[in-house]
């Protein structure tokens, strides 16, 4: 059973690389530039029932969602005939960390085990797991992955804003995907153009302000949560686009955020442990980078006018630290209360939080923070909203309606 | 928006409510109406009866309500949440009212008027709601009506968890095995729902002033009322229960609908329902049968395993009884000596099964050819034990075995049993003639036949009637895999997509299948099963799930056409084998007649456990005693005790702070009795005494101590070991700490052979959910640092921190070191004690159980004593840290980065080495951590030929499910070796 079959360099010519449905907008955009390197890989759109039936029959049910969702979507895919099953790869994230997320690539080569012995699973991951892979992070990779997180953070932030408001129905989806197009061909060179991020964000930013919007006002209304059932459409049951359909305006804090909390427990747990290595070292001077990577987005977007910011990272550590210590970094963390108190801040007091059913550090980090958050800033109205293969959809809006209802009280 | 009427249409998940208001908002006319599911059809003739009142009249029109959401958007009407409606009504028809109370179908809300508006509503797993009821009442045998008259004659009021239904059902089962009153069920029923929505609901949040109650359950059953007013100690001033409370939220939704909806002349609006179409989003299967044709092959084929039938009152010869006492059903067979059916019997036991049983014993002795022997008799399921004492049957029997028996006589070659009967899904593997594994179905896995049952007459119909109408549906729903609750919602989901009476029937089928299949036995393909499969259980005497699970399964499987009365025949099997005597000790005709029984309850003062015990008095000075643990309740002299690592351990850790504090202290240190302090606390205390600190812990574990914290619980899907530590806190406060200690920790040890050493997410930052919600809690008394106790550096620097006020520094490396030796004292102690254990079982010829778990699941409340129930089986009991470190970790094909799970591994690995052992985990209910380890242990387990077994446990105290896999386990071991 360890003796997993392996991805080997031959595999990158031959192999198709299936990627999860997780951020359609990032991950469209990472399949581009792995496209760029020799990689031939595809983003999996399959979304059926039946993508739920084979988590579950692949995956102990008591398993947290998105393991399900991720692996069923995969043994869908694999059983649908449209790909060689001698030719095709499996790619899945990895956190590492005290969470069972750390142990989804493990669930899914049991899940491989039985029925597709011959299929690699490869793991996209910043924590050195799965060495022994030819799928490798690379420094330039990794450059233009970060890239990538933030082009997309730029484009989803943009997307979201623009739909809620468009007069002409269609215009933002048009303009993501030209930007999507783009921003590709501008990967895809050897010219190394995708480093003038100031002019692209400026252009992007330009782009979608000549949207005619309309002016009335909408409820904001924020989404924080598990990372998977956050941005996926197939596991919150399309939540952005429900939430525009009831008049909403959807704010999604960007990804990077969560890039960042991931580099910067790594310090911070050697700050509170008393445990510095090199590790936390590179990781301190990873974060620093990405943190002028951030402000330099930010300020941009500032300059540009059109559109709210991202929350800056270290606000956000700030505000972390008013409720909940940055040593809980298990799952999505400390990030999420003070993503909340962010967002209840900047006057988006509307919040889905999107979890898995029994998600266990959502347990602390998420229902068990809205007290705290609710005392300081009594306007905000949070909601945990579950998501399972057995919770229906007209019980979450429901749920999602009566915030609503309390929103325009 | 001028009209002068409007009107509110409140589609619920069982009814539909019509109001309509004059501009003043005065309530013109009203309708409660149920809609068995047909929505569209209800709300359209609700419609026609209000035009025949109101021809050409227009009105402003809105629609509310959980299952009228779908229909809103179709038809084009305007829609609002069904809280924020009944905030509406409240707002107009009470506007000094503080807070509202609303219990539904399906829902439960509350409404905090005064103090900050605040809506809310349950989460997607909760009980305590008018479908809660309803089964707790088809539970019972009697309607919703009778069960609120039964409760008004309550004398006392037992704890049920109303969490969830199926939790609830587990903690009523025993109490009516064990024959405690109906009344005092009843009203323990209404308390629990009571509980749930005071304190899962509010939150911590009081609810206090002027309480309005609106909803069907609390405008019909007086004694949940009653319960509400006394548990909130409300007066009847402050106690509303309005008139129009069953048509509240549509007469709220009638005046959103006045002020914010379109207008529509009523005919069009009739028009408008009418043709909305159903959403094509339902997912649908295939047919369960394409043709008559193919149905009728079908029974044939089944037909073919049936037994002979010989007649009562003709035959003369031996015969044998079985009984088999079940949790809903009582099922009884008399058999020849050949095996032929003289008598059988199948019925609901109402709560009574001992009544029911006798009942039948005096018709057999009555009808019974007088040339009949009765030479033995058996008895298995939930009442086992009351109906062998009541009825002097020979023997008793674990349901494992009596439906292998049954199976084996049908199918000699049988490779797999499943059997899903009212409320258990039972599944076994049989391996060379015995049984290898056994799956039992969980809380949250329960789709069991009661659920289609309760289904049926939610709809309108009998349940043989409502499968049937399954047979040949064109489109079953697929309404997923999960427990009750979820499917529930599913359904109403599917009923607001229009899916047909049918199409849900054939549904259900498929989703109890699904549930058996994917959750229970965690099958991923039919080979796993084996070739020769027996359905049996009543719920397979219903076509439609016998034919969901063939098709499920690929293939053709033998369901005997006793499939209900299997336990039962089996039993009687047994009886026959085990016959010694001329004649069984069952009890006589004449006995019978004058045969009776008196229940009472008691508390047993055997120990702290103060087990609550039911003794039944069957005169004569026989009687029965239930609801003890261990032996000591049950009158019986306690004998040889066997040796118990978990008691053992449990009173070092309690007896801790019992010595070694200082005589002059500088301050008094809290620490919870709870989670990792039940392996820290000797490093904790040693630390803190060492400094001049005076250690309390909190009182031991308990329901109560649950309680005492409850209110400050966030998130009820959390495990129960994690919810009792808000009781710990709220205890620690009250006795009067200085401070409160509760580190946080990211890692635990490093024990070695892992890949990380993680606590898991709860355990590492439980204090910081504490701190957030407990408002008695503050930076002052409570104190969290993060630590690491692999870095003795880090905690003589954190500790140096924390403690900085008492002025201990110089003293802190010395405390931590000497920390340090007290916790590895404890390890080396707990290890030698287990070595002392194994010696003395293997003297005495016993056999050893690895109860393996985690650290705290040595708490009592939180083990339920199953350690008690495995000895007084005749095992020693020994804990998974014990062995842990005297083996090496297995190949894993799972990341192993957890401490305390990390150690699951390595002791099922050390018990795969020992002949004389076997390994059964503890789950705690919720523990997501579980769902990888524990199919990874099973695996290391089954590779050796071991046995895997797993007891899941919460908050609720039912060992019954327990006592049958452990009994099973039992009988497993006892098999020769030979077989294996």
């Amino acid at each position: 059973m360890s003796d997993y079959v392996k991805f080997t360099e031959e595999m990158k010519k031959t192999h198709t690389i299936l990627v999860p449905d997780m951020l359609p907008i990032h991950f469209r955009m990472l399949c581009k530039i792995f496209a760029a390197e020799g990689f031939k890989m595809e983003l999996l759109q399959n979304d059926s029932r039946a993508v739920v039936d084979e988590g579950l029959k692949n995956v102990h049910n008591d398993a947290c969602y998105p393991a399900l969702l991720v692996i069923g979507q995969f043994m869908d895919a694999l059983n649908s005939g449209k790909y060689d099953l001698d030719k095709t790869a499996l790619l899945i994230t990895q956190t590492g960390g005290g969470c069972r997320a750390s142990n989804y690539i493990h669930l899914l080569r049991k899940a491989l085990d039985r029925k597709y012995p011959q299929i690699p699973v490869v793991s996209l991951n910043f924590s050195g797991l799965e060495k022994d892979s030819a799928f490798r992070i690379t420094a330039p990779i990794f450059i233009k992955l970060l890239h990538a997180v933030l082009y997309g953070d730029l484009l989803m932030t943009c997307y979201n804003k623009c739909r809620a408001y468009e007069i002409n129905k269609g215009d933002s989806k048009k303009m993501l995907d030209k930007w999507e197009n783009r921003l590709g061909n501008i990967f895809r060179k050897k010219d190394k153009k995708y480093l003038k991020t100031k002019k692209i964000y400026r252009d992007i930013l330009n782009d979608f302000a000549t949207i005619e919007l309309s002016k009335e006002k909408k409820i904001k209304v924020g989404i924080v949560g598990e990372i998977y059932v956050k941005y996926s459409p197939l596991a919150n049951n399309h939540l952005e686009d429900f939430l525009i359909s009831e008049g909403c305006e959807p704010v999604v804090p960007s990804l990077l955020e969560f890039v960042m909390y991931c580099a910067a427990g790594t310090f911070n747990d050697a700050d509170i442990y008393d445990n510095h290595n090199k590790m936390s070292l590179a990781y301190k001077l990873g974060y620093k980078i990405i943190y002028a990577k951030q402000k330099e987005l930010i300020k941009v977007m500032k300059q540009q006018g059109s559109f709210e910011p991202l929350h800056d990272f270290e606000h956000l550590r700030k505000l972390a630290d008013q409720y909940i210590s940055q040593g809980v970094v298990m799952g999505e963390g400390w990030l999420i209360p003070a993503e909340m108190a962010a967002l209840a801040k900047s006057g988006v007091e509307n919040i889905i939080c999107a979890q898995p059913f029994g998600c266990l550090p959502n347990h602390i980090v998420a229902k068990g923070m809205s007290r705290a958050i609710k005392q300081d800033n009594p306007n905000a109205n949070i909601v945990a909203i579950d998501y399972d293969p057995g919770a229906t959809r007209v019980n979450q809006e429901n749920r999602i309606k009566l915030m609503l209802a309390n929103a325009r009280l | 928006m001028t009209n002068k009427l409007s009107l509110g249409i409140d589609v619920g998940s069982t009814t539909v409510k019509t109001v309509i208001t004059d501009a003043e908002g005065n309530i013109l006319y009203s309708k409660y109406q149920r809609h068995l599911s047909k929505v569209k059809e209800t709300v359209t003739d609700q419609l026609k009866l209000i035009r025949a009142d109101h021809p050409g009249e227009t009105f402003n029109v809105c629609i509310t309500g959980s299952a009228g959401l779908g229909l809103a958007n179709s038809a084009g009407i305007s829609f609002v949440q069904e809280v924020h409606a009944a905030f509406l009504a409240v707002k107009k028809s009470h506007p000094d009212a503080d807070a509202v109370i609303e219990l539904g179908g399906e829902d439960a809300k509350i409404i905090f008027l005064t103090g900050g508006v605040e809506q809310r509503m349950n989460g997607s797993c909760a009980g305590g709601t008018g479908a809660f009821i309803d089964q707790m009442a088809t539970l019972l045998g009697i309607t919703a009506d009778e069960l609120d008259e039964l409760s008004l004659h309550a004398q006392k009021v037992y704890p049920i968890a109303s969490r969830c239904g199926v939790f609830a059902k587990s903690d009523i089962q025993p109490l009516l095995n064990q024959g405690a009153r109906r009344e005092d069920i009843a009203a323990s029923i209404f308390q629990a729902v009571v509980d749930q929505t005071v304190s899962g609901l509010a939150q911590g949040r009081s609810i206090e002033g002027k309480v309005l109650f609106l909803g069907g359950p609390l405008f019909f059953l007086k004694g949940l009322r009653k319960a509400f007013v006394s548990t909130l100690g409300l007066d009847s001033e402050h106690a509303v229960f309005p008139d129009e409370a069953p048509v509240f939220v549509a007469y709220g939704c009638s005046l959103y609908a006045a002020t914010s909806a379109d207008s529509f002349e009523i005919n069009e609006l009739i028009e408008k329902v009418a043709s909305a179409k159903a959403s094509d989003s339902i997912v649908t299967g295939e047919p369960l049968f394409r043709s008559q044709a193919e149905y009728d092959e079908f029974i044939d084929r089944h037909k073919k395993f049936d037994l002979g039938y010989a007649d009562i009152r003709t035959y003369s010869g031996d015969a044998y009884l079985g009984i088999d006492a079940g949790s809903t059903t009582t099922k009884l067979v008399l058999i020849t000596d050949d095996g032929r059916i003289l008598y059988h019997h199948y019925s609901s036991n109402q709560g009574q099964p001992l009544d029911k049983i006798s009942e039948q014993l005096r018709r057999i002795y009555a009808e019974m050819n007088p040339d009949i022997v009765i030479r033995g008799s058996a008895v298995t399921g939930y009442g086992e034990d009351l109906i062998k004492a009541g009825l002097s049957i020979d023997h008793g029997i674990v349901e494992t075995v009596a439906h292998f028996k049954a199976a084996a006589y049908f199918c000699p070659d049988v490779d797999f049993i499943i059997d899903i009967g009212g409320q258990d899904i039972k599944c076994f593997k049989i391996k060379n003639k015995s049984i290898d594994s056994i799956m039992l179905n969980e809380a949250c896995s329960s789709g069991c036949g009661s659920f289609i049952q309760t289904f049926a007459m939610a709809l309108g119909y009998d349940i043989a009637e409502f499968s049937q109408l399954g047979l040949f549906a064109e489109h079953p729903v697929d309404l997923g895999s999960r427990c009750t609750v979820f499917m529930n919602s599913s359904v109403k989901q599917a009923q607001k997509d229009g899916a047909t009476v049918e199409d849900i029937s054939a549904g259900l089928s498929s989703s109890i299948i699904k549930n058996a299949i994917y959750k229970v036995i965690r099958a991923k393909s039919p080979d796993e099963l084996g070739r020769n499969i027996v359905v049996q259980g009543g719920t397979f005497l219903n076509d439609a799930v016998l034919r969901s699970f063939e098709k499920e399964m690929g293939r053709d499987v033998i369901r005997p056409a006793i499939s209900g009365l299997m336990g039962a025949f089996g039993c009687a099997l047994y009886a026959k084998e085990r016959v010694s005597g001329e004649k069984s000790s069952l009890i006589s005709a004449d006995e019978l007649k004058n045969f009776n029984y008196t229940s009472r309850s008691a508390n047993c003062g055997g120990c702290t456990a103060h087990c609550q015990l039911n003794i039944i008095n069957f005169g004569k000075g026989r009687r029965f005693i239930s609801g003890n643990r261990c032996e000591k309740g049950s009158g019986v002299a306690v004998k040889n005790k066997i040796p118990n690592l978990y008691e053992y351990k449990y009173d070092s850790i309690i007896n801790t702070v019992k010595t070694g504090q200082p005589k002059k202290y500088r301050a008094t240190v809290g620490l919870p009795l709870a989670l990792s302090f039940y392996e820290q606390l000797p490093f904790w205390h040693t630390l803190f005494t060492s400094l001049g600190f005076r250690t309390i812990v909190s009182d031991e574990s308990s329901r109560g101590m649950y309680y005492l914290g409850q209110h400050t619980i966030p998130s009820d899907t959390v495990c129960y070991p994690a919810k009792l530590t808000h009781g710990h806190i709220e205890n620690l406060l009250d006795k009067g700490a200085d401070f409160i200690f509760y580190p946080c920790m990211s890692y635990n040890i490093d024990e070695g052979g892992s890949d990380n050493h993680f606590n898991c997410p709860i355990v590492a930052y439980y204090p910081e959910l504490l701190l957030a919600n407990n408002p008695r809690l503050n930076a002052g008394n409570f104190l969290h640092p993060y630590m690491d106790l692999n870095i003795r550096k880090n905690v003589i620097n954190v500790m140096t921190r924390s403690l900085a006020k008492y002025n201990v520094k110089g003293k802190i490396p010395e405390a931590v070191d000497k920390a340090y030796q007290a916790m590895e004292r404890f390890r080396t102690e707990t290890a030698n004690k287990a070595r002392d254990i194994i010696d003395q079982a293997r003297a005495e010829k016993r056999n050893i159980i690895v109860l393996a778990g985690r650290p705290y699941h040595i708490d009592k409340e939180i083990n339920h004593g199953i350690h008690k129930l495995i000895t007084s089986l005749g095992m020693a009991v020994i804990t998974e840290d014990s062995v842990a470190q005297l083996a090496r970790t297995p190949k894993l094909g799972v990341l192993n980065q957890w401490t305390y799970h990390s150690r699951l591994y390595r002791a099922a690995q050390y018990v795969t080495t020992q002949p004389d052992m076997q390994l059964i985990q503890l789950v705690s209910f919720g523990c997501g951590i579980d769902a990888v380890t524990s199919d990874e242990v099973r695996s290391i387990l089954e590779s050796h030929g071991k046995l895997y077994t797993q007891l899941k446990i919460d908050e609720i105290n039912n060992l019954g499910a327990a006592r049958i896999r452990l009994r099973s386990l039992v009988a497993a071991m006892e098999q020769p070796r030979s077989d294996k």
